[in-house]
């Protein structure tokens, strides 16, 4: 039995410490915004926040981030940045199939988080990691510079 | 897609009906023409499409249609909201139940694919909203005993300016329900539109942003078990054994599922799951097609395609052409096998209850998956509940039932629910391909370089055969020819001819694009190899052959918007190039000019793509521009790297490490402009696709002087 800091709260988790924290939160607490993309970090579907950082769930086991705060799709629009980052997406209309967007927005919002006025590079830099098959990072790159100037 | 059919010419009487919903309200019940012609000609009223206005105004509509990324949960409301004066967000949609009342009208089948949704949607759903916006206003002048005329709509809301008296639609229903469908009704004309041609924001991103949208992968049922699969790894291999001990020694497995050809694991998480596969040994037969490998399958398509072919488009005599030109062009163009790799892996959930089956999945064909999960379970198709999804990307690979089929047979073996998840390297490993085709191509020109005769063969796997068989006449495949016929060029002789070519044991399947995107690249590859040989500019040549004004206006603004014929900046060590390619396919006229820069070590860069589309009259542009830079982008990942092959009768590619993904830092610039146009519109999810392919293997060319025929372009660049 794990317990974890999730969105705020300790929350149990009856599964052994090697789980990667994508299938605990996706199988053991019902929590299905976090996607499973391709089990190997080359996809970033799965991106969370541990302490802040951008981190892939699925490559991340539960003994990983005992005693970290983790934060996910479900609760990172409560948070200014996050709030802007869905905000941005939704007036610059980024969303296709919308599978990765849950990703997209965690990378976006830790970048942000941390630069508050990202280049072109940095974006490259930050959101590489994460594939769209709509392809919709003309639109993601346009909605975090959008993200930034709401925020400034 | 090629599978239309001809549309019956219904009359108006057979296309509209009233009723009282259940629980109060206005039920309008549609018949899209085409799909129910059997039904109506019987004389029976086959409604194939539902909208209900209730008591408290909302307007839902029983979605025929399936959100896949492409928009259509946005543009189809967007239809009946305009010509019923509602707000878009009035309207709420309901995912179809499998039914073939629910029949696309341009397939005739429950089907969302070959960018038809808005070609289909764009006259019924709005002579539906009209109906149901004229039955109100009447509902209104009979309750007010006033001048329907005088009465003006907004909002939800019947208006009677002059007797200072309003009343939402809500309050109205229950007497419009009972009154006569009116003979006719009028369209809005375009100018008075609010929402339709508008640039409108997407009703499905809230949920998406937030995590909350649900997708099949997303279900969870009380009890559930999640199961992870492996099929034999050698196409029609079957299972020999499989260490049951080992896997059930993982804590949280359940169940160890052998059938046929696979072996899945049941247990109470897909960690557990995958750790039970991964420790259950399974032995295969590999049956007869252990050495299988793409060298093989390539002289398959090489020696067959040496021989005539069906002909599938013949215009004046094209051996006596070829033999009066001046010079003679030949090539032959090779394309890989493609995956799909939807971002969504590949799942499926099942319930197997005393009182039928139960299937959550997110498919484009709920009626096929109806069929095949009946069969599977040994039902009545009416006994299976189909509960569709938002799919997490379709492209093709969720027109398939193969997935669903397997999660029944596993489900037959389970107690309870069970949501069976496949690994992305399952997903890889086991697609059904978007097939192997190798095209020969051949072209006399004149003295002065213009093409006088062309002949094409084109070879490969019929999709369409399998997958919708009275398509398939006469040995032609039409999907196998779409893009290769009825060129928009002025040829005076041509022969196309195709050939079936079916690669042993490989199942193949549409993919985003379909057969224009194979033929885009040959056709206009080719045509651009001919502009070369002629010495002429390649805009330039082709204008010289366009016979139609739609064509010739998309490629003229694609030529100036792009700068085409300006100096290009490079770096130092590479080289940069400008290519054009255009196609009339899935009903819209589409041009695009792509620049790239290919470096020393032959890395070929796409800096920026124009694409001009004339796609009729646009409802929605925002969705319009999206379609066009997420369908080039998906045709520049295939056309510079993806290739899947097999060695050993296996797939080599397994996951995204060596199946490349376009990603943030390699997507290039895109500029979209959309030709204004009261045409009826196009589809706009597949054509920017078929073009991307060839505008960049062109550009390769003007970069380098190196003429790709076999795809991906990666790897086939020597060094300068």
């Amino acid at each position: 039995m794990a317990t974890i800091n999730l969105n705020g709260r300790d929350v149990a988790v009856d599964l052994p410490d090697d789980t990667p924290l994508l299938w605990a939160l996706r199988d053991g607490l019902n929590m299905t915004g976090t996607k499973f993309g391709c089990g190997i970090a080359m996809c970033g579907a799965c991106t969370v926040h541990v302490d802040g950082q951008a981190t892939r769930s699925c490559v991340t086991p539960l003994s990983a981030v005992k005693g970290k705060k983790i934060t996910t799709v479900e609760s990172v629009g409560e948070a200014k940045v996050g709030a802007a980052v869905q905000a941005a997406w939704q007036k610059l209309d980024v969303v296709q199939c919308g599978y990765c967007q849950s990703g997209q927005i965690m990378s976006a919002t830790a970048l942000l988080a941390s630069n508050p006025k990202p280049t072109d590079a940095d974006i490259d830099a930050a959101m590489s990691g994460n594939v769209c098959r709509c392809a919709t990072y003309v639109r993601i790159r346009a909605a975090i510079h959008e993200a930034a100037k709401s925020l400034a | 897609m090629n599978m239309t059919a001809p549309h019956a010419g219904l009359s108006r009487r057979s296309f509209l009906k009233l009723g009282a919903a259940a629980g109060g309200g206005l039920l309008i019940e549609l018949n899209l023409p085409g799909a129910r012609a059997l039904a109506a000609d019987a004389g029976g009223f086959a409604p194939n499409a539902f909208i209900r206005i209730g008591r408290d105004g909302v307007v839902t509509l029983v979605m025929h249609k399936v959100e896949m990324g492409q928009g259509t949960y946005t543009a189809i409301p967007q239809l009946i909201a305009e010509e019923l004066d509602v707000p878009l967000e009035a309207v709420k949609l309901e995912h179809a139940p499998p039914d073939p009342k629910y029949a696309e009208p341009l397939i005739g089948a429950q089907i969302t694919g070959g960018s038809t949704s808005i070609r289909g949607a764009w006259k019924p759903m709005r002579e539906a909203g009209a109906t149901a916006r004229v039955l109100l206003v009447q509902a209104a002048a009979k309750k007010w005993n006033a001048d329907a005329a005088t009465l003006t709509t907004r909002d939800g809301t019947v208006i009677d300016a002059a007797g200072g008296r309003r009343a939402n639609y809500g309050e109205l229903v229950d007497v419009a329900a009972t009154l006569p469908v009116p003979a006719t009704v009028t369209l809005k004309d375009p100018k008075d539109f609010r929402l339709v041609g508008k640039p409108v924001r997407r009703i499905d991103a809230a949920g998406k942003v937030n995590g909350s949208a649900r997708f099949g992968i997303d279900v969870v049922l009380p009890g559930m078990k999640i199961a992870t699969v492996a099929a034999s790894p050698v196409f029609g291999g079957t299972l020999a054994s499989v260490d049951e001990a080992a896997a059930l020694k993982v804590r949280g497995v359940r169940h160890v599922v052998k059938l046929d050809n696979a072996v899945a694991v049941v247990a109470d998480n897909m960690w557990a799951a995958k750790q039970g596969l991964a420790s259950c040994s399974p032995r295969w037969n590999d049956g007869t097609h252990a050495k299988l490998d793409t060298a093989q399958i390539f002289a398959q398509l090489e020696r067959s395609s040496e021989g005539p072919g069906a002909i599938a488009h013949k215009a004046g005599d094209a051996d006596a052409a070829m033999k009066s030109g001046a010079r003679r062009i030949d090539a032959v163009y090779r394309q890989p096998m493609l995956a799909h790799a939807t971002m969504e892996p590949i799942n499926c959930t099942v319930e197997l209850k005393a009182d039928g089956l139960d299937v959550w999945v997110g498919t484009q064909v709920p009626g096929i998956a109806q069929a095949v999960a009946a069969q599977t379970a040994g039902l009545k198709p009416e006994q299976v509940r189909i509960h569709n999804h938002l799919l997490g990307g379709g492209f093709g690979r969720r027109l398939e039932v193969d997935f669903i089929a397997q999660a029944v047979a596993i489900g037959k073996q389970v107690r309870g629910p069970v949501k069976i998840v496949w690994s992305r390297e399952e997903d890889i490993q086991h697609d059904m391909y978007r097939p192997p085709y190798l095209d020969r191509i051949s072209a006399a020109l004149d003295a002065k370089g213009m093409p006088v005769a062309w002949t094409h063969r084109v070879a490969g796997s019929s999709i369409m055969a399998r997958f919708f068989p009275p398509a398939f006449k006469d040995g032609v495949d039409p999907d196998a020819v779409d893009g290769a016929v009825e060129l928009p060029y002025a040829i005076p002789a041509m022969r196309v001819e195709y050939q079936q070519v079916e690669p042993p044991a490989v199942p193949t399947a549409f993919w985003r694009g379909v057969g224009p995107t194979r033929n885009g690249f040959v056709v206009e590859g080719f045509i651009d190899e001919l502009a070369a040989a002629a010495g002429q500019d390649p805009v330039a040549y082709r204008r010289a052959l366009i016979k139609d004004a739609r064509t010739r206006a998309v490629l003229d603004l694609a030529a100036q918007k792009s700068g085409w014929g300006t100096p290009l900046k490079t770096t130092a060590g590479s080289r940069a190039g400008r290519g054009v390619a255009l196609m009339h396919v899935f009903g819209s006229y589409i041009a695009q000019v792509a620049e790239v820069e290919v470096n020393a070590d032959n890395e070929v860069r796409v800096r920026r793509v124009t694409c001009v589309i004339d796609c009729g009259f646009a409802v929605n542009p925002l969705t319009v521009v999206a379609q066009m830079e997420g369908g080039i982008m998906f045709g520049l990942t295939a056309a510079l790297w993806n290739e899947i092959t097999l060695a050993d009768g296996r797939v080599q590619q397994s996951n995204f490490h060596d199946v490349r993904m376009m990603r943030m830092n390699e997507a290039p610039q895109i500029d979209v402009h959309i030709v204004p146009s009261a045409e009826s519109p196009g589809g706009v999810g597949e054509p920017g696709t078929s073009v991307a392919i060839p505008a960049v293997v062109n550009a390769v060319f003007a970069a380098t002087g190196q003429r790709v025929r076999t795809l991906p372009i990666s790897g086939q660049l020597r060094s300068a």
